[in-house]
């Protein structure tokens, strides 16, 4: 359920990078100052775990589907909250990088849909008080699982509602949040027991492993109100910053730039060398009003009721002779280099 | 075939075209990255159903592409292969927009048609563009660069280490993967029971592996502070290229070209 570039619009994609970044920045200040050297090894090995174990897929009972492993969460209780959250952060760097999932826009609600749900409230809001400070295998089964079906939910919360705010998508909210939510709700159950199964295999061989992270960890209550305090802030400043530009634009979360560079500042010159340029191509072109008269009064009278102000078939239909035209161009200059890398 | 070995391969793959020598490998990792970004940002605040003035950032990463001489169809292959949740949830734009903008002869193209082509296209361009400065610029030295840019330098220690060790993990897990499915029937999927203790198990091996890599570390003088070696210089042909290629980008997005060639064409104003 990677978020992807093609879906997000600036605005929210930029509000979700900046409190990620915030986060990221937070985190790394906790980290270096609690700097239990042990644990920048410990948190690029448990990365790469993560990484390799999430490409085991694995059937799940019953359904024939396959899932793989969550790791927030886990990462969360082996390393604590803050370090769980650089290494997760780490991880969907490398995977946006390496293997596209997402996008670089789109990295920011990744790590803040995959990062912030598990550590910052799954963890110490469910599988802490649950699984307590002595453990035992049931206590943490129930946290665990528990702790990724929720973080896992308000994941896809997420997806669902930086979609839809984003507006690229049409997908009504409640029918997406009413796809998603189900789906991984399942998910997280799979996801939750294997986190479960994992962390009392790794209790029952090593106990002393937990509790090392469990003591070495420094969170107090506060400073976890804080974070999420300061995360709202931040979140809400720039999105009303970004959204503030929004508002200008007619479209409401459209970026500025569109009402900057839209097609009314094409249309805009009426004399002028754009003018006279039209006047001269209108005599002189091939293909003059190509038939688009008997289409163009119905387009045009659906265009009123339209939320998009600029849609009018002429500019349309030279916008598909034109992109036909890039897209060949595109093509040929691949094709060009191709040739030439094999000659060479 | 498992995942695990594709993506052994994909990661080695991107590493070696890294290694590569090409105008585009030269410039200055910093550029590349901001170049990259303004890219994506450009591409992603167009209008939902503009699809002809996002073609001329294909051709621009089309070029980028070829002077860099990463394959395109190694590109294609891995776009495509991520491409399904973009289209999954795209797919429901023709569904829900019936609103037709345009008529095409006898067909009449509903807004959703347009909406869902232009999410493909921001899509193959959005992750067209970060593969292509993986492959033209390298891990460690992108993450050289974002520390210059300001990225927490712990951050950056966690992202060079988790990448060396994903190579280190992935063989690993590989290894445990061969052993399992050579002692299971032919093309029977790993059980949900068996992953369990194949995960515990890699974790434990993974958290010995931490424990010697930091007696490891401390024995070579380890003070808990990370030094990272920096050798970025900045050329004035970099800065040139940053600003060519913001100027390139913005004009892309600021005029739609592909309609200004069309109607000069077409004659239609």
């Amino acid at each position: 359920m990677h978020m992807a570039d093609a879906l997000l619009s600036p605005a929210v994609g930029g509000t979700m990078w900046v409190a990620t970044a915030g986060t990221i920045f937070y985190c790394s200040k906790k980290v270096k100052q609690d700097l239990d050297d042990r644990k920048i090894p410990l948190m690029g090995v448990l990365g790469a775990f993560i990484f390799a174990a999430q490409m085991i897929n694995f059937t799940i009972p019953a359904t024939g589907s396959s899932g793989h492993l969550g790791g927030g969460l886990l990462l969360a209780i082996l390393l604590g909250p803050y370090a769980a959250f650089l290494t997760i952060a780490s991880v969907l760097v490398v995977q946006a990088l390496f293997f596209a999932d997402g996008g670089l826009l789109a990295l920011g609600c990744n790590i803040f849909n995959l990062g912030v749900f598990p550590c910052f409230i799954a963890y110490p809001f469910i599988y802490k008080p649950i699984a307590g400070t002595n453990p035992t295998p049931l206590r943490i089964g129930i946290g665990a699982t528990l702790g990724a079906i929720i973080g896992l939910q308000l994941g896809a919360a997420g997806v669902v509602l930086q979609t839809v705010a984003s507006g690229i998508s049409e997908l009504p909210l409640s029918a997406f949040i009413s796809v998603m939510l189900p789906i991984h709700l399942a998910i997280g159950l799979v996801e939750g027991l294997v986190t479960a199964a994992v962390v009392s295999f790794i209790w029952k061989s090593r106990p002393e492993l937990l509790d090392l992270t469990a003591a070495a960890r420094p969170l107090g209550d506060i400073s976890l109100t804080k974070v999420i305090a300061t995360l709202g802030v931040v979140t809400v400043i720039t999105g009303g910053a970004l959204s503030w530009f929004a508002s200008s634009s007619p479209d409401g979360l459209e970026w500025s730039m569109f009402k900057v560079s839209g097609h009314e500042e094409l249309e805009a010159p009426e004399k002028g060398i754009h003018h006279t340029l039209a006047v001269l191509q209108e005599k002189t072109s091939f293909l003059p009003d190509y038939g688009f008269k008997a289409g163009e009064p119905e387009a045009e009278g659906l265009v009123e009721t339209a939320s998009w102000p600029a849609v009018d078939s002429g500019t349309t239909t030279s916008g598909l002779v034109g992109g036909l035209m890039t897209l060949a161009l595109a093509l040929s200059i691949g094709l060009l280099f191709r040739k030439r890398s094999k000659t060479a | 075939m498992a995942k695990i070995d594709t993506a052994f391969f994909d990661l080695s793959k991107l590493e070696e075209m890294a290694n590569n020598d090409t105008v585009i490998h030269r410039i200055d990792p910093r550029i590349k990255v901001l170049v990259a970004s303004m890219f994506v940002i450009c591409v992603v605040s167009f209008h939902k159903y503009t699809i002809s003035a996002i073609l001329p950032f294909g051709l621009f990463l089309i070029i980028v592409m070829g002077l860099a001489e990463i394959p395109a169809f190694f590109l294609l292959k891995k776009i495509v292969l991520v491409s399904p949740f973009a289209i999954m949830v795209g797919i429901f734009n023709p569904l829900f927009d019936q609103q037709p903008i345009m008529v095409l002869g006898a067909i009449t193209i509903t807004g959703g048609w347009v909406s869902f082509v232009s999410i493909l296209l921001r899509f193959g361009l959005c992750v067209g563009a970060v593969l292509v400065l993986i492959a033209s610029t390298g891990f460690n030295t992108i993450c050289l660069a974002m520390v210059k840019l300001g990225m927490p330098k712990i951050f950056a220690v966690q992202l060079l280490m988790l990448y060396r060790y994903i190579f280190v993990l992935i063989e690993e897990g590989l290894r445990m993967y061969q052993a399992m499915t050579l002692r299971t029937f032919h093309g029977r999927a790993i059980a949900m029971k068996t992953y369990m203790h194949l995960a515990g198990q890699l974790l434990l091996r993974t958290l010995d592996r931490a424990q010697r890599i930091h007696l490891a570390m401390l024995c070579r003088g380890f003070d808990g502070n990370i030094r990272i070696r920096q050798s970025l210089r900045m050329a004035r042909l970099d800065i040139f290229f940053l600003a060519a290629c913001f100027a390139i980008l913005l004009l892309m997005r600021c005029y739609n070209i592909p309609a200004m060639f069309g109607r000069l064409i077409t004659g239609i104003t």
